[in-house]
């Protein structure tokens, strides 16, 4: 509080009566509107405290007359959203793929939760963008195991693959050479050095007879006579630079003594119809979408 | 000294500058309220002309038009918010060319310095829309309500019915030039005759009420009720502004030497030994933010000049030499005092150093609207896959290539990439893979293309190899626009 107030000898100003180790303040008055507008500030924030949730207390807290809760307010804000949604959602559930990916708007929203639906369900295996890592196939490049058209991708999402539980589920096992002694390790060898030359990368010569045989005995049925693989059976194409399970000589032996197989869930039971459209139309547009 | 002849000629006005007032008062104190009295003379006339041209300009520049050709807004001045484009004339503003809005200010600051440093506070006193605003109040006031004695009269007298009428009338004329004010703020974020005419037929959202509203609240409140109190409280300007004054400033001040000692004269009263200042207290009645003059030169004062009118006005009617206040600098009123005649010095260092500071950011600023691309390249590479390995062995890229195109008109691009042999390009929605490919920009907008570049894996460093991005623009036989943007190619590692 002010104790002494002086005159100042220079300004001939009154102090405030304040001092702080000799330091004294001249007081220049502020118009009392100015404080008023303080007070008024003040009154402000009690409007807030009385409509809306303010003080606590042990085990609630006052309510506030607007009976506003950020749960509620996000709920609200959420139900609005999928009411905005719920228009394209629609038109994706009836629209037939190739319809969808023409109307500009509808494939941009389909694209766009497709995304969204992707980075839940299918990056934790696929990586994200479709990537892929070593066992689990890269969705952007230009080699699709079971097929690249938009319908063979939303079947291949539908159904899974190797899923027993589903009965459409894309099926097909290679037999396992090595660990059935089916070939020799030696055969296993040469099968491996040809099969890495037919896509350039091995070094023995491809018109090595025998080893060609072997390999149009035991591969071709299901890779083709040049290793370019078949779809039917989701048999991949040798004749390329792509390898799921590594492209060295080593890793192609142990894929052809015991080979792994890839399994992908169906998705037809737990994302609904639209959802797995969209999945199917963001795949399709990464970049290898035939 | 001579005798005055007819000191009755000059009234002697009842006025304490606020100041003196305040210093009677504990720490808040109530609004001291100002009356201004009319007053003429060559600042005065400065003041209202300076007033009729820049409230012309502010009411009048929205109905200009400028022909931008078909489909463009043909309003000279227009920040369109929904489009995002700002037009000043022939200069159109794209959303993140808004540094030129910083160089504005940066010159605008300067320019401030400049003129302060050479003239005083001109900008407060006769340019701030504060003063205009309030200045053109304050004559409606005058209008409706008399001059200052009658305003007072007025002020203290009981609530008659005349009182009434009177301030009833100033407040709905107040109102009326605050909406007008409000309401042409608006026009310089619309078509200003289409936004005319929605209010015509009362068919205008709820945005543009607001900001109507808002405009016209403010205008009302600052210019009708806080005045001078915007200066003195609110204002960060009088509070720096003595930087940038020295002694060779212009400013409005008071010649002591000559004025004191002050006092009231008598009819052929012997006047040696006495100053020139009358008492007359002209100088406090008139001055619209209440202040004394010859208190020195205060924060309060905005530098109008109107006290030099009423000065001069008695100083004539005494028979006196003008200018005992005067628009004048403290180095000259020092040089007349010691008998000399001191000249002008509007060429200082301080002056020399801001007009520099102003010519150069000027400079740059034209010089780079004067110079900017109508075109701009943008790349955003993917992040997730950063490659993909192919069946072929080649590796791809994925890209969003966005083309600034800044004239109205559409126009095509070659786009290729430099420094990535054999590298093919692919329009993602076209097909095909070319060295090349041609992109169509969209007139006065930003079109966005996904490009996935493929390049062998034998012709990359590695990891990552930079290349750019280059379009050029297919103008027939003339030169056209070209852009570059560095990026990398990324790949396995070798």
């Amino acid at each position: 509080m002010p104790t002494k107030i002086e005159k100042d000898a220079v300004t001939g100003q009154d102090t405030t009566g304040h001092e702080w180790d000799g330091i004294k303040e001249l007081n220049t008055p502020l118009p009392r509107w100015w404080l008023y507008v303080l007070y008024a500030t003040i009154l402000i924030s009690i409007v807030y405290f009385v409509l809306y949730p303010a003080i606590p207390w042990g085990t609630g807290y006052t309510e506030g007359l607007l009976g506003h809760t950020e749960r509620k307010a996000l709920e609200k804000s959420m139900s609005e959203l999928r009411a905005s949604r719920a228009v394209y959602i629609d038109e994706i559930a009836k629209a037939p793929l190739d319809e969808i990916r023409a109307r500009p708007e509808l494939f941009k929203f389909a694209a766009a939760g497709g995304k969204s639906a992707f980075a839940d369900n299918c990056a934790p295996c696929h990586a994200a963008g479709g990537a892929g890592r070593p066992g689990f196939p890269s969705l952007a490049d230009d080699i699709w195991l079971w097929g690249g058209k938009l319908t063979e991708i939303e079947q291949t999402i539908r159904h899974g693959v190797r899923w027993e539980k589903d009965e459409d589920t894309r099926l097909s096992e290679m037999p396992r050479f090595g660990a059935d002694k089916i070939l020799a390790t030696a055969e296993i060898e040469q099968l491996a050095t040809y099969v890495l030359s037919l896509s350039g990368g091995g070094t023995a010569s491809a018109g090595e007879t025998t080893t060609a045989a072997l390999y149009t005995e035991q591969c071709a049925s299901c890779h083709g006579p040049a290793g370019q693989g078949n779809r039917e059976f989701g048999a991949p194409r040798l004749a390329d630079a792509v390898w799921l399970y590594g492209g060295s000589r080593e890793a192609v032996a142990r894929q052809i003594a015991a080979p792994r197989h890839g399994v992908m869930p169906a998705w037809g039971g737990r994302l609904d119809a639209a959802t797995i459209k969209m999945l199917t139309l963001y795949v399709h547009s990464l970049g290898g979408g035939e | 000294m001579d005798a005055i002849p007819n000191p009755n000629a000059v009234t002697i006005e009842d006025a304490e500058s606020v100041r003196a007032q305040r210093e009677k008062l504990p720490l808040y104190t109530p609004r001291v309220k100002v009356f201004p009295k009319q007053v003429s003379g060559i600042f005065r006339r400065l003041k209202s002309v300076t007033l009729v041209v820049l409230l012309g300009i502010y009411y009048l520049a929205p109905w200009l038009r400028w022909d931008r050709g078909p489909g463009a807004p043909d309003q000279a001045f227009l920040i369109d918010m929904p489009s995002r484009r700002a037009y000043f004339l022939w200069i159109e503003i794209w959303p993140q060319e808004v540094y030129y809005l910083a160089g504005l200010l940066i010159i605008g600051a300067f320019g401030l310095f400049l003129m302060t440093s050479l003239f005083g506070r001109v900008w407060c006193g006769f340019t701030c829309p504060q003063t205009v605003w309030t200045d053109l109040f304050m004559w409606v006031e005058q209008w409706v309500e008399g001059d200052r004695n009658a305003r007072i009269k007025l002020d203290q007298g009981a609530w008659t019915a005349g009182k009434i009428t009177k301030r009833t009338i100033k407040h709905v004329l107040w109102l009326l030039i605050a909406l007008l004010t409000g309401g042409a703020w608006i026009l310089y974020f619309h078509d200003a005759p289409t936004l005319v005419q929605d209010m015509m037929h009362l068919e205008i959202d709820g945005a543009v009420l607001f900001f109507i509203g808002l405009f016209t609240a403010t205008t009302y409140l600052l210019a009708g009720f806080a005045r001078e109190q915007v200066c003195t409280y609110m204002c960060p300007w009088p509070r720096f502004q003595s930087a940038m004054l020295d002694e060779d400033t212009l400013t409005v001040t008071y010649e002591e030497w000559r004025g004191e000692p002050r006092g009231h004269r008598k009819k052929d009263q012997d006047l040696s030994g006495l100053g020139d200042c009358v008492a007359c207290n002209q100088c406090v009645a008139v001055c619209p933010t209440g202040i004394d003059i010859r208190d020195g030169s205060q924060l309060e004062c905005i530098g109008c000049a109107l006290c030099v009118d009423a000065c001069n006005t008695v100083m004539a009617a005494l028979g006196r030499p003008p200018n005992l206040i005067a628009y004048d600098s403290i180095s000259r009123q020092v040089g007349r005092e010691q008998g000399a005649t001191p000249r002008y010095r509007l060429i200082r260092p301080r002056t020399l150093i801001y007009a520099v500071l102003l010519v150069l950011v000027g400079g740059a600023i034209l010089y780079s609207l004067w110079s900017r691309p109508s075109v701009g390249l943008n790349v955003i590479r993917d992040r997730n896959p950063l490659f993909v390995q192919l069946s072929d062995g080649s590796i791809r890229n994925g890209f969003t290539v966005k083309i600034l195109n800044k004239q109205r008109r559409q126009r095509d691009f070659i786009l290729g990439v430099h420094g990535l042999p054999d590298a093919k390009v692919t329009v993602v929605g076209q097909g095909g893979a070319h060295p090349t490919v041609w992109l169509g920009a969209d007139p006065d907008a930003v079109t966005a293309f996904r490009i996935f570049v493929k390049a062998p894996a034998q012709n990359l460093a590695g990891k990552s190899t930079p290349f750019a991005f280059v379009i050029r623009e297919n103008a027939g036989n003339e030169p056209g626009d070209s852009e570059r943007h560095k990026s990398v190619f990324r790949g396995p590692e070798k």
